[in-house]
């Protein structure tokens, strides 16, 4: 579904990405770790070409994202996109936010807009709230709202971009609830996130990433229990005995 | 001194009115059409195209750095000519004010602009929005929003400078004000009345701009 090879890039004289190559499955759901500044936010938003990249390739279901003349608006409308800052749009209700790609991207008309957004917005138990302001709804709240949103597309697959890492702590589950069971429903996933407990639970496989380059890549259950890089050992004690 | 008379004001009240509605509204059409145009040229210098941003500045720092009121003799005169018969001063005068302050409005509206958080312009992008909808729908309502308080303050400069119009013999509130002062003979009693008006309209307008401000900083 997803395939990055040889991705490199740069900010100037400073390689943010070097030499990545992964791939995602239909269905499979892959997370991504590692430290604060590893790149990993980065490789995400190239997947749906927010960021470009200098070297490289990469194909989403078949259509290169990094071509020269790629259609990246027809593009990154089939693939969904969830920020940590959650990004609603501030000045539109929440029934708003969901409808407004739906309406001029997919062309659908405004009733079928906002029966697919009710649909959505009571799949991640938030039906009532659909005539609020973002600023009236919490955090965890706006997360799912805005995973609502992404899904409202009908995306072929969903990336998210530390989903849970601006939320406070009691607010992390609810947002994690929602993705648990995109996952386990058969979503194509990409998730930059340090949250190990849904990592363990859902992810098929985890990429560590450290200064720009893939460490390791493997499944699940193998990179927990024995991790090859010294590098990825470190990180994982750092985040997991505290 | 000690020998005014108020009562000409209270009898030349019609003129003056129609003086002051000229003045409101030339205000409010620049206004529309600065900040349409000023939101063009934002949009331009912003656009990340070099020909077309290199353009929108040219204009932007050339129309600053030339006096409002040599742009409102320009378009007098100019106007006619371009298009081979006069159209009247009203019009040339809105013209100049409308071109004068839409570099002014878009600078305003540049900062607007980029008051808007990348997030917003990826979180767009990421649905599928192609940049005209993302400015349309995402970025330049917030970035009206956040600047409304410097737009009105820069529609209250506005007003006053549309008494610059009595260059090209155009009767608003000043100008009718002075011809009443002239022919009356009542210089003092006019001018303070028309300083009073002035002042009631800007610190109006001064005062909506605060609570403006107080109310979005809540």
């Amino acid at each position: 579904m997803i395939s990055i090879e040889n991705i490199s890039k740069w900010y100037g004289d400073f390689r943010v990405l070097s030499d990545c190559t992964t791939s995602v499955k239909k269905a499979e759901v892959v997370v991504v770790c590692g430290p604060s500044g590893s790149g990993k936010s980065t490789l995400i938003k190239c997947v749906n070409g927010l960021e470009p990249v200098q070297q490289g390739k990469i194909t989403v279901d078949g259509d290169e994202v990094t071509a020269r003349r790629a259609n990246l608006t027809a593009l990154r409308s089939r693939i969904g996109m969830v920020f940590q800052h959650f990004e609603l749009y501030p000045h539109m209700s929440v029934l708003e936010n969901l409808c407004l790609a739906q309406e001029k991207v997919l062309g659908r008309n405004r009733s079928e807009a906002v029966a697919r957004s009710e649909k959505l917005l009571a799949r991640v138990g938030m039906e009532d709230h659909a005539k609020k302001y973002p600023s009236q709804l919490s955090g965890g709240q706006q997360q799912r709202i805005a995973i609502a949103r992404s899904l409202a597309m009908d995306p072929i697959a969903m990336l998210f971009d530390e989903p849970t890492s601006a939320l406070d702590p009691e607010m992390i589950k609810e947002v994690l609830d929602v993705m648990i069971e995109l996952a386990q429903e058969g979503m194509t996933m990409m998730v930059v996130t340090h949250e190990m407990g849904f990592a363990r639970k859902v992810a098929d496989r985890v990429i560590f990433m450290d200064e720009g380059a893939i460490i390791e890549d493997r499944p699940t259950a193998e990179f927990f229990d024995n991790p090859e890089s010294e590098r990825a050992k470190d990180f994982l004690s750092k985040i997991l005995n505290h | 001194m000690g020998d005014f008379d108020f009562s000409v004001i209270w009898s030349s009240l019609p003129f003056l009115w129609q003086g002051l509605q000229l003045s409101l509204w030339l205000t409010f059409l620049s206004i529309i059409g600065g900040i349409v145009l000023g939101t063009l040229l934002a949009l331009a210098r912003l656009s990340g195209i070099l020909p077309l941003s290199l353009l929108a500045a040219t204009y932007v720092n050339l129309i600053r750095s030339v006096p409002l009121i040599l742009v409102i003799f320009w378009f007098f005169f100019l106007v006619p000519l371009a298009i081979g018969r006069p159209i009247g001063s009203f019009y040339s005068a809105l013209i100049a004010f409308v071109l004068f302050e839409a570099a002014y409005y878009s600078e305003i509206m540049r900062a607007g602009i980029q008051s808007v958080k990348r997030g917003q312009v990826h979180a767009g992008q990421s649905t599928g929005l192609n940049y005209w909808q993302i400015q349309r729908y995402v970025v330049l309502p917030q970035a009206f929003r956040n600047m409304i308080p410097i737009l009105v303050t820069q529609g209250i400069i506005l007003f006053q400078d549309t008494s610059l119009v009595f260059v090209v013999s155009l009767r608003d509130f000043m100008t009718a004000s002075s011809i009443v002062a002239r022919t009356e003979g009542r210089l003092v009693e006019m001018y303070l009345f028309a300083a009073v008006v002035y002042f009631i309209i800007c610190f109006s307008g001064s005062m909506l701009v605060r609570s403006l401000k107080s109310r979005m900083s809540t």
